[in-house]
């Protein structure tokens, strides 16, 4: 069926707050096949920010090319006014980003302290915080087992864990929901809300179901065929026109 | 082929061979550690480790040489120095190589192969150009030489005890170096997975490039060693590649209890086997058991057991 929703004039939403991360013309490709056409996104310290799309429209390719892991082939990238289009990724975590990847990606041999300890390396830090394992008991409980053991809840809390412990001020993740049980996603909401509220950062998550984005996010965009086609705030967000986007 | 021996005979053959074997496993086991630290992490198998060794070994005899003629109160310990030595020379190269040449192949396995192979054909025709053909030997401080005389029929050379502990020490810092200390947690998760790495903050180009410098340190102890039990040409690391390969392979990569599994078992079985039948006969045994295994265990013989 053809979608004859008309493409609406971007409703002014942006923030007035200087974004924490803004990203300006960004194209992005595998090979010669671009993927991302030129997207622009504002995030306000302090905002979370759901990017929602079906399989294939380039989600992950953006948190991707935001992280460094694909280069940008056009446009920038900067966080709290810093430049970091040409950085590798390490050098943006340094700058203030974390990552927590579709699937997690948790190093599996390694235990589940030595994974938060992977996070301490741009910060100097030796000893995992404190308020880490507060905000994740679990984990505290389970720190010498190997992280490939655990479930996937404790998983997603321990990338989660891993990618905090470096400090960041935006923190992107990739489907976190995705290979979770309901009850553990209505948690996740929850923590990070908390996470947000407690360290005041900014948190750009992708996603494909809309009840755990509508739980979160303070906005919501919709990104098809590597453009931004809908933005709008929660509190004003339409379910119906959104869930279409989504429908297959 | 044991009909001309008697009994006592047979032990004593079997311990010292067991010995001569163990001297010849500490060398594999430096190899071997270089080979598999650099292959598991990046996946480049550097067919110039061989090289990199007799770098060790021919700075180990510049190192006898230079402390004969100079410092002559000072030889008997030259050996401490020159193993030190060995292992920054071979290191610095190593890493020099890294950066010169290694990182820009990452993507590209089979042509790392083709690239460390023209230079190990580079670095022999540097130690002949530099050395000469000629192999030359160490001359060994006199607390290194004789024997330990452990019964009537048994002994045991003192340098190769002195090989064997400078082994287990290394063995035991590259171990404590990977599971305990900062760096070797970075080396383990780039290993693990190579962009999550960089995506938690690790600088993965600065972590392939010490590691390969360490991996090729090491390998310049072995080489250090190595003078110990044979003379120093500028083909000798060719000799022990192939063995060196056959050790991380057999071992599985990455592992490193493998590794040390592997290298004594094969060094043991070819050092009890020489005696016995020709030097090439052992090989052949030595290599159709190690097939028939792999056949078996194609992942090796120690792997971890965890959910991927």
């Amino acid at each position: 069926m053809l979608q004859t929703v008309p493409a609406p004039p971007p409703p002014d939403v942006t923030p007035a707050a200087p974004a924490m991360l803004a990203i300006r013309g960004l194209h992005a490709a595998y090979g010669q096949s671009e993927v991302l056409h030129g997207l622009d996104i504002a995030v306000a310290p302090g905002e979370i920010v759901a990017v929602m799309g079906r399989n294939g429209m380039g989600k992950s390719t953006l948190m991707k090319t935001l992280m460094g892991i694909l280069p940008a082939t056009s446009g920038t990238i900067a966080i709290d006014g810093h430049d970091v289009t040409g950085l590798k990724s390490h050098a943006r975590v340094a700058r203030g980003l974390a990552y927590v990847p579709q699937g997690r990606m948790i190093f599996s041999t390694m235990t589940v302290q030595e994974n938060i300890e992977t996070g301490l390396t741009v910060t100097g830090a030796r000893r995992v915080p404190e308020d880490l394992y507060a905000m994740f008991p679990v984990l505290l409980e389970m720190k010498d087992r190997r992280g490939g053991n655990l479930s996937g809840g404790q998983q997603q809390q321990l990338a989660i864990a891993r990618a905090l412990a470096s400090r960041p001020k935006v923190l992107l993740l990739d489907e976190p929901t995705e290979g979770i049980q309901p009850s553990i996603i209505r948690e996740m909401g929850r923590t990070l809300k908390a996470i947000r509220d407690a360290r005041g950062l900014s948190i750009v998550v992708s996603e494909q179901v809309l009840s755990f984005a509508m739980d979160v996010a303070d906005r919501v965009l919709v990104i098809e065929n590597g453009a931004i086609v809908h933005e709008s705030l929660r509190a004003d967000i339409d379910e119906a026109q959104v869930a279409r986007f989504l429908s297959v | 082929m044991f009909g001309d021996y008697s009994l006592g005979d047979l032990g004593a053959i079997f311990a010292m061979q067991g010995f001569a074997g163990l001297i010849l496993f500490s060398v594999y086991l430096l190899m071997a550690l270089g080979l598999a630290i650099i292959f598991g992490q990046m996946g480049v198998i550097n067919m110039a480790h061989g090289e990199f060794m007799i770098l060790g070994a021919y700075v180990t005899y510049l190192c006898s040489t230079f402390f004969q003629s100079y410092l002559p109160s000072l030889f008997p310990i030259y050996f401490f120095v020159a193993m030190g030595l060995a292992f920054l020379a071979s290191g610095a190269l190593g890493m020099l190589v890294e950066w010169g040449l290694i990182r820009f192949l990452y993507k590209r396995p089979l042509d790392t192969l083709l690239a460390t192979w023209g230079l190990s054909l580079i670095l022999q025709q540097a130690y002949r150009s530099i050395f000469g053909a000629r192999e030359v030997g160490v001359e060994l401080p006199a607390w290194l030489i004789g024997s330990v005389q452990v019964t009537d029929t048994i002994e045991v050379p003192i340098n190769g005890l002195f090989v064997m502990a400078v082994t287990l020490l290394i063995t035991g810092a590259v171990a404590l170096l990977i599971f305990r200390s900062r760096f070797g947690q970075q080396m383990r998760a780039v290993m693990a997975n190579r962009a999550m790495a960089g995506a938690v903050g690790i600088d993965t180009d600065k972590v392939d490039r010490t590691t390969f410098g360490l991996g090729c340190g090491i390998a310049g102890v072995a080489g250090s060693a190595f003078t110990m039990i044979g003379s120093t040409g500028p083909t000798s690391g060719q000799l022990y590649i192939v063995d060196t390969f056959l050790i991380v392979v057999f071992g599985g990569a990455a592992s490193l209890v493998g590794t040390i599994a592997s290298a004594f078992s094969i060094s043991q079985t070819q050092s009890t086997l020489e005696f016995f039948l020709s030097g090439s006969m052992a090989k052949v045994l030595t290599l159709l058991a190690v097939v028939g295994i792999l056949m078996l265990r194609p992942q090796g013989l120690f792997t971890l057991k965890v959910r991927r």
